[in-house]
């Protein structure tokens, strides 16, 4: 693409009622979510009660902050609040990812990909002019009021969402997914119980259905969704694909999140008819935003040009990002290095089960562990068959030994891991004292190998 | 246009209505009932009242002991203590309802027995069995003292109960050991057989309080501590660095017959995993037959062939053994340790693979995403 193309690509323009509609229904679905996850006591449960938090490598400094949390959700929940409102949004938008970023970085036990996703959207968000109309902020400022907005704002969030689909679909196709229907063929009998279809979770050509029209479905749908001909066919199978998996497992809000953020795709007319239906409601009148301007961005001023490879560049990492899994040897699904923010969902039925041991330095005197003792249940569970978990509850085992007495404790671990209907296998190697080997991005040599292969992506 | 709207909050309606459903509404539509009549019925109900049945026998013979001292008597006294000692290896497991709200397997079968404490309550002749602090006092290892560990021959023991100034007190506490385990016993069968068996087969959810889910843990929990742990690793040193301790053996007094406990409760937990009738070969409802339901296969074989080849490969090890376990710790551990190891293999295989399969947690936690 030579310089020309690309700044004709970057001044075209739609409407901005596109970019309001996402904002409003981005901002108000965060808002639920928070809203479910408090009063869930969530807070208290992953947050508050555990006396260990798993923190991700590098970001060590972030911590729980006790009571303070409540506040830290608040002013999240709050943030989102005036996204959706479009009130003060630069701030609000920055707000609410910075909050709730901490707040997922605070403990990887809860990772989601979805989580994931909601900061890499609303970091995205921060740089679009997504309250240039239907908000207060145009309400209170012509400055800020706009009729138009560039396109390039809105294909943007439409390549994160195809992104998210394609990645995930990509995923699928390994010989375990498409060859063995796992880990579907083990998680679809526990909901025989669901009405009408249940009995047929038993049924082998059931599951690998399941298994088959669930890849071709994600990688298909950004196409389907791009195309205008067959973009309606794709939400109706949004619509079903999603409610399936919310009354199949509990996902909570990332079906609703996912159905929303598609209508994206479709054209500016119908947001308008969106965000007109509500004024109506809410007996807005839609004058008060009318503006005949475009938002344009001067490509020729540095800090544009910046702001724009520096988004350019967002993207790139995030197309690249997923990939790292191939700079690491062994089986990617067994070690897991690399298998955090690759839109890797749903493809493990992975189980562990550690037993600790600390042994004296000096007086070679060997204790056992109870984990229950230190971790959570949800976070045991987590921990079992995750090496970089297991790693840092070694280092936290041997500090505290170390702080109650124990001479260099030395740590080493009976681990098993059960991965898609394999039998359970030694995980890690017994002999290792763990508390002598260090997080980084390096290669854990001390994971055993899988001594099996899972084919494709 | 108006219509995608409307789908969209039809979709968002239904997908709220399925939301945070109880985890316990999903099911496999294995029949957990079935499972449930058939453990109660045919295995944890016949198998405490035959635990019973032989409690009653002990207290006939302490009574006939204490009535009239001598050697015949003691004899065959502690044959109805062996007998209840096996009996109870096959209830073991069954910590559930009202064996678990008495504490029944911590105030039945604690060893090694705190024997100082046991010298202490005879003397003052003052003691409450029900307090947290005297459950190493009393039940089977505490009765295995008073019968095979107060001397080193019979005629001494005998001596405590007849010519011993304390005599009266040694006579009175094997009375108080054993009606405190008829006490319990009585306790568990009553409950069974009025309301807790329709509780327990009502209880057919997958829910973390349902009785299947229970059921589990307490088996599993039983194989790892009780077995695995208490009758091998232990007396093995496997948690104190190789440091070995002959005398925390079952049974350490009488001392002959620890292997034989460890091989009926190594049956016994064969038996419940395939849902074995008491006194009979039939299988009923079972974790295997479960297993086997939700075609749990395991590198092309059935986890429950899995599970039952392992208890041969430790039954194999345990055949081995001398009849005493403390002679064999000190005569070559290496046995014991490789007897742990195969018993820590099933471990694995229940705790993991099949509580995998099942579906069973330790907690519910909402996986809300992926």
């Amino acid at each position: 693409m030579n310089k020309k193309t690309l700044h004709t690509y970057l001044n075209k323009n739609i409407q901005a009622s596109t970019l309001a509609f996402f904002r409003l229904a981005f901002g108000l679905m965060m808002l639920f979510s928070i809203v479910r996850f408090v009063s869930f006591g969530w807070v208290d449960k992953f947050y508050i009660q555990p006396k260990f938090h798993f923190t991700y490598y590098g970001f060590d400094w972030v911590k729980t902050l006790g009571n303070v949390t409540y506040l830290l959700f608040f002013i999240c929940g709050l943030a989102a609040f005036m996204v959706a409102i479009g009130y003060k949004y630069k701030i609000a938008i920055s707000t609410f990812f910075l909050t709730f970023t901490y707040i997922e970085l605070m403990d990887k036990t809860t990772y989601l990909n979805h989580y994931y996703f909601i900061s890499v959207v609303s970091f995205l968000l921060i740089f679009l002019p997504a309250n240039a109309t239907f908000s207060v902020d145009a309400y209170k400022n012509k400055k800020l009021r706009f009729k138009e907005v560039p396109k390039w704002t809105v294909d943007v969030l439409k390549l994160v969402l195809a992104i998210v689909y394609f990645y995930a679909g990509l995923a699928k196709l390994n010989s375990d997914w498409l060859l063995e229907a796992m880990p579907l063929k083990i998680w679809l009998p526990n909901q025989s119980n669901v009405p009408i279809i249940g009995n047929l979770f038993h049924e082998t050509w059931v599951q690998y259905s399941f298994c088959w029209f669930g890849a071709l479905y994600d990688l298909a749908i950004p196409f389907l969704l791009f195309n205008k001909r067959t973009r309606n066919f794709a939400f109706f199978l949004v619509v079903v694909f999603h409610i399936l998996t919310k009354v199949l497992f509990p996902i909570g809000v990332f079906p609703y999140v996912m159905i929303i953020s598609t209508l994206v795709f479709f054209d500016a007319s119908f947001h308008e008819k969106v965000l007109q239906f509500i004024s109506k409601i809410f007996k807005i009148k839609t004058t008060i935003f009318s503006a005949s301007k475009a938002y344009r961005l001067n490509l020729a001023s540095k800090k544009n040009a910046f702001k724009i490879s520096f988004l350019a560049f967002f993207m790139v990492f995030q197309l690249l990002f997923p990939f790292r899994y191939l700079l690491y040897p062994n089986e990617l699904f067994w070690t897991e290095e690399g298998f955090r923010f690759s839109w890797r969902v749903m493809l493990m039925e992975k189980a562990g089960y550690t037993q600790f041991y600390i042994t004296d330095s000096k007086t070679n005197q060997k204790i056992f562990v109870d984990n229950a003792n230190f971790l959570t249940p949800f976070q045991e569970k987590q921990m079992s068959f995750q090496p970089d978990f297991i790693l840092q509850y070694a280092h936290f085992l041997h500090n505290h030994y170390k702080e109650i007495g124990y001479n260099d404790p030395k740590v080493t671990v009976d681990s098993f891991v059960a991965l898609n209907g394999r039998l359970s296998k030694r995980y890690i190697d017994p002999k290792v004292d763990l508390a002598k080997e260090y997080e980084s991005l390096q290669h854990k040599t001390w994971i055993l190998p899988f001594n099996d292969e899972i084919k494709g992506f | 246009m108006k219509k995608f709207l409307f789908l969209t909050i039809i979709a968002v309606f239904l997908s709220s209505c399925s939301d945070d459903s109880d985890s316990s509404s999903s099911g496999d539509n294995y029949d957990r009932s079935g499972m449930l009549t058939n453990w109660a019925d045919n295995i944890i109900i016949p198998r405490f009242v035959d635990y019973q049945s032989k409690v009653g026998l002990l207290k006939n013979g302490v009574a006939t002991f204490t009535t009239t001292p001598n050697q015949a008597n003691l004899d065959n006294l502690r044959i109805t203590w062996i007998n209840v000692s096996k009996s109870y290896q096959y209830v073991n497991a069954f910590n559930i309802g009202k064996a678990e709200d008495i504490n029944f397997t911590r105030c039945t079968n604690i060893y090694p027995v705190n024997t100082s404490g046991i010298q202490a309550n005879i003397a003052s002749g003052n003691y409450d069995f029900s307090l947290l602090s005297q459950y190493d006092k009393q039940g089977l290892s505490a009765l295995d003292y008073m019968l095979n560990g107060l001397a080193l021959n019979d005629s001494e023991i005998i001596g405590f109960y007849t010519t011993n100034a304390n005599a009266v007190n040694y006579n009175k506490y094997l009375v108080d050991l054993t009606s405190r385990l008829k006490t319990n016993v009585d306790a568990i069968v009553n409950d069974w057989n009025s309301s807790y068996r329709a509780t327990f087969i009502a209880s057919n959810g997958s829910a973390v309080s349902s009785s299947v889910n229970k059921m589990v843990n307490s088996f599993v929990k039983y194989f790892e501590k009780d077995l695995r742990a208490g009758k091998i690793g232990i007396p093995a040193g496997i948690y104190s660095n190789g440091a070995l301790y002959p005398e925390k053996v079952e049974a350490y007094y009488k001392n002959d017959i620890s292997k034989m406990l460890l091989n009926e409760a190594v049956n016994g937990a064969q038996d419940f995993f395939n849902g074995k009738h008491f006194n009979s070969t039939t299988e009923g409802m079972s974790l295997k037959s479960y297993l086997d339901f939700l075609n749990t296969v395991r590198n092309g074989q059935n986890l429950s062939t899995i599970i039952n080849n392992q208890f041969i490969a430790i039954e194999a090890v345990n055949n081995t053994f001398n009849t005493s376990l403390s002679y064999q710790v000190n005569s070559d551990n290496s046995v014991m340790i490789s007897s742990f190891d195969q018993l820590q293999q099933n471990v694995v295989y229940f705790k993991l693979d099949m509580m995998q399969a099942l579906n069973i947690t330790v907690d519910y936690v909402d996986a809300d995403g992926d």
